[in-house]
């Protein structure tokens, strides 16, 4: 890559070509992108580039303060201004985990960079200091098992665990301390989900950052390290590897349909502990803030919830696990929730002070299984259609089930039936829930019907980032579907329906034989008893070949749906039993016709 | 990789000197100050007309106590104490106020001072700066220490200078420079919500930081008129016109009273009110 942009560079300078390279901004790129920047920019960075726009008291963290020159994401050492090329990277990509967006589809190729130099007029330093020399990232060694596990060592002996937490889910012990450059609460990123890193989810991005380090923010750089000779840039480059493996390699995305795992009776696991889980596939369902009703909460602490969910035909478990840096109540996140309220919640009306507050998930249904799309309001109903919850919460650890008409408006249910158990651990906690299908109250809760596709939604609530009642994370609705049974009469109708027409076909075979005989004796002048409608004889046999056809098709339908639902094992079987049905009805089909129009076999 | 590290280590100095170039430049626009490039080996007037200023900063009222710091989450540093681990914001233990950074805020303008080679070492012990205010000149090195050996970060949060964020794994040195004159720069140690620290950033030789005592001396002043500025982390700032004259030593007394620590915001310490604080400090025009 770097060779290729060299060659026209080096030519460029021959030609003395400057204009190839970025040259000052001219005062008109200034004034376009004045234009541009007060009419998609200025609402959350202010006018006057100093990030306080009349949005930016909704979001943490807050705009960039563009006056400081201080820049998150460079490609430069700790302290200098970022290249021209790096605030445009912004602009184009937007910054994941924050509400900057990516502009690159609204905005053209030249508005864009005109933005970048109007950007650059807010902070004198972009005068003063000149134009800044990016570090010079050597390319990324291939990942490996080897590399990995010594990232996860030097993880450990640099001591990330202290901001990141120990499995790195940024719940480390400063965690609830880290504020950034503007004296607002910050969080360190959770090292399981890439696709929120500010600067980028690859492992070049996450070296780049562990090399500048992302000023403004607590998070360090770590080329003074390896200029003092503390560690190699390998070291580095292993800890990038060892901090990518702990995502997925794909951005989770969100399917409409969970699939609730059928497992035979009694074989439902009833502890969160249980290795069966293991084998359960997990669906991602993102979380935003509740910002629709007051009062709204933009800064939300679960962005997601992992949902894992079996059923055995008379009862159904649920596995919920998602992050939170805390076990709420922790007295230590009690300042955090200070500065947490000071710079979100006035916006609200809300005079609220830091107190001890549970963790909590609650996860909603409609009462009855609607038609069609007719669905409760998500937010956990309304007077004439209320949701049927299960409400769990960290205090006192256990789940209750209830009837919501609105946010916060709640008739209990007890917790007769709904069995929980929970756990917290480095960042993470695991909940399970299980109930019977059959409630014990028909008419207030939901009954949960096989095969038909049942609305959930999920709240969440994290205590120590004083959420509770409306200020907390919700999902819209997604759908699970409790996987059809595999009844006994699956396995048994295509060997019932082997034999049945196997039957028939040795009737025709046998039949055909006998007329052979038939022709054979007439033309020895021996006459055999009559054999009755021999006509029928032959149509008996297409029509036991199309049986078979009609089989085949079937199988190859439920093959089809096997698939279809993530179930390899069944799809593959249907597909050899539609394979044999096929020869089988080919078999009775060419061989009826060939008899037909050829006549029996010469013997 | 080798490779690459030898080119960093080349290039190092180089984008360094830069910097410290440019930024003086810098520091002329932000600060008015005498700028950091091209610094004379000679102090920029005849030290044989030389005089003093010597002084003391008194504190007046009950002090607040002690703050205890809750260092459960580094145990380590925890064991460091015999006590509950402590620092003292307003420390009158010696008599006077300590920790207050005294220098000169007017009447050396246009002059231009030696830089000292020695660095200014600001210590990390004990998860606590020590100390918790230094005073540099422009250009010279400040030198960040672990002496705990666990990871530390060094958070400089100026506005007049660049920022900076090290991180220090182990027990090390790191070297910083700053290019414009600023008064005063918050640090913090971002993985201990305690640690904070200042540090005053003048463009000549004329600072100091009081002791236990109070007392302070800053000795061969060009003769002059010179408006002296106490500054404290909690305290706000004082002011003095101070008049120097060749072999005479001027005395000037800056009193803090407890009535300006209520005045000067928050006594409480942490890193939510440390930026808060320094802004009110102000910033050296």
């Amino acid at each position: 890559m770097r060779s290729q942009t060299r060659l026209p560079a080096a030519v460029a300078a021959l030609l003395g070509l400057s204009a190839l390279h970025p040259s000052p901004a001219g005062a008109q790129d200034v004034e376009r992108g004045r234009e541009v920047y007060e009419q998609w920019c200025s609402q959350c960075h202010g006018s006057e580039g100093d990030g306080q726009g009349p949005a930016a008291e909704y979001m943490i963290p807050r705009p960039r303060d563009f006056t400081t020159g201080l820049y998150q994401i460079r490609s430069t050492a700790t302290g200098e201004l970022p290249t021209d090329e790096d605030i445009l990277r912004i602009i184009n990509e937007g910054m994941p985990g924050t509400t900057m967006p990516g502009w690159e589809e609204e905005l053209s190729g030249a508005d864009r960079e005109a933005l970048v130099a109007y950007i650059k007029t807010f902070s004198q330093f972009f005068e003063t200091l000149g134009a800044p020399e990016p570090l010079e990232f050597p390319g990324a060694p291939g990942a490996s098992e080897e590399r990995i596990a010594e990232g996860r060592l030097f993880y450990d002996s640099i001591q990330c665990f202290e901001c990141h937490g120990a499995e790195g889910r940024g719940d480390g012990e400063a965690s609830s301390t880290l504020q950034d450059d503007l004296g607002n609460p910050i969080r360190s990123a959770d090292l399981w989900k890439a696709w929120t890193f500010n600067g980028g989810s690859t492992v070049e991005d996450i070296y780049q950052r562990l090399r500048t380090g992302l000023d403004g923010t607590p998070m360090p750089n770590f080329s003074d390290l390896i200029d003092a000779g503390f560690m190699t840039d390998d070291q580095l480059w292993n800890l990038a590897h060892y901090v990518r493996s702990l995502s997925p390699e794909e951005t989770p995305t969100p399917e409409e349909v969970i699939v609730v795992g059928q497992v035979a009776p009694g074989e439902l696991p009833g502890q969160l502990a249980d290795e069966r889980w293991g084998q359960a596939e997990s669906f991602y369902v993102p979380l935003v803030g509740q910002i629709i009703e007051n009062p709204r909460w933009f800064d939300p602490s679960v962005d997601g919830v992992w949902v894992q969910a079996l059923h055995d035909g008379s009862e159904v478990a649920f596995r919920l696990t998602w992050h939170d840096r805390s076990r709420s109540p922790d007295p230590g996140w009690l300042e955090w929730q200070g500065w947490v309220l000071d710079a979100m919640a006035p916006r609200e009306g809300e005079n609220l002070e830091p107190a001890p507050r549970p963790d909590g998930i609650t996860v909603q249904f409609p009462p009855t299984i609607p038609e069609g799309m007719d669905m409760p309001y998500f937010l956990m109903g309304d007077g004439s259609n209320p949701v049927y919850q299960w409400q769990w919460s960290s205090v006192p650890g256990t789940a209750v089930k209830a009837a919501a008409r609105g946010l916060d408006i709640y008739e209990p249910l007890g917790a007769e039936g709904l069995t929980s158990e929970a756990a917290w651990e480095a960042g993470r906690w695991q909940l399970l829930l299980r109930r019977a299908l059959v409630p014990a109250d028909p008419a207030s809760e939901l009954q949960f019907e096989i095969g038909v596709p049942i609305p959930i939604a999920f709240f969440a609530w994290d205590g120590d980032n004083s959420e509770e009642g409306a200020r907390g994370s919700v999902s819209s609705w997604y759908f699970i579907q409790l996987e059809e049974e595999t009844p006994p009469s699956t396995y048994m109708a295509p060997l019932v329906a082997f034999l049945f027409t196997g039957g028939l076909g040795v009737l025709v075979v046998r039949r055909a034989q006998r007329r052979d005989r038939e022709v054979q004796a007439a033309a020895a002048g021996i006459v055999l008893p009559p054999e009755p409608r021999p006509q029928m004889a032959r149509n008996f046999g297409f029509a036991v070949g199309a049986l078979w056809l009609l089989f085949a098709l079937a199988a190859a339908g439920n093959s089809v749906g096997g698939w279809a639902a993530g179930q390899t094992d069944v799809g593959f079987w249907w597909a050899v039993i539609t394979g044999f049905l096929t020869i089988a009805a080919s078999v009775a089909l060419i061989g009826t016709a060939r008899h037909r129009y050829q006549g029996p076999r010469k013997s | 990789m080798a490779r690459y590290e030898r080119v960093l280590r080349v290039l190092a100095p180089a984008v360094l000197l830069a910097v410290v170039g440019c930024g003086g430049g810098g520091g002329d626009a932000a600060g008015g100050g005498g700028g950091g490039d091209a610094a004379p080996a000679e102090m920029p007037f005849d030290v044989a007309t030389a005089g003093n200023i010597t002084g003391s900063v008194t504190f007046e009222g009950t002090p607040p106590p002690p703050e205890v710091l809750d260092m459960t989450s580094e145990a380590d540093c925890a064991a460091t104490y015999t006590g509950d681990p402590e620092v003292s914001w307003v420390d009158v233990g010696g008599g006077g106020l300590a920790d207050v950074f005294v220098y000169v805020r007017e009447g050396l303008e246009g002059m231009s001072f030696p830089v000292p080679g020695q660095a200014v070492v600001i210590d990390q012990q004990g998860c606590q700066y020590r100390p918790l205010v230094a005073g540099v000149q422009v250009g010279q090195s400040v030198a960040f220490r672990n002496s705990d050996g666990l990871l530390h970060n060094i958070n400089a949060s100026p506005t007049a200078n660049r920022p900076f964020n090290v991180s220090q794994p182990v027990n090390m040195d790191t070297e910083r420079e700053f290019a414009a004159p600023e008064v005063m720069i918050p640090i913090q140690c971002d993985v201990h919500g305690w640690m904070a620290g200042y540090i005053g950033v003048v463009t000549h030789p004329y600072h100091t930081v009081s002791g236990g005592s109070g007392a302070f001396d800053l000795s061969q002043l060009p003769p002059g008129e010179y408006v002296i500025e106490a500054w404290h982390a909690r305290l706000g700032t004082l002011e003095q016109t101070v008049t120097v004259t060749t072999g005479q030593t001027a005395e000037v007394t800056f009193n803090f009273t407890d009535a300006m620590l209520s005045s000067a915001g928050t006594p409480t310490d942490g890193p939510h009110d440390h930026r808060t604080m320094a802004r009110v400090g102000g910033v050296a025009e």
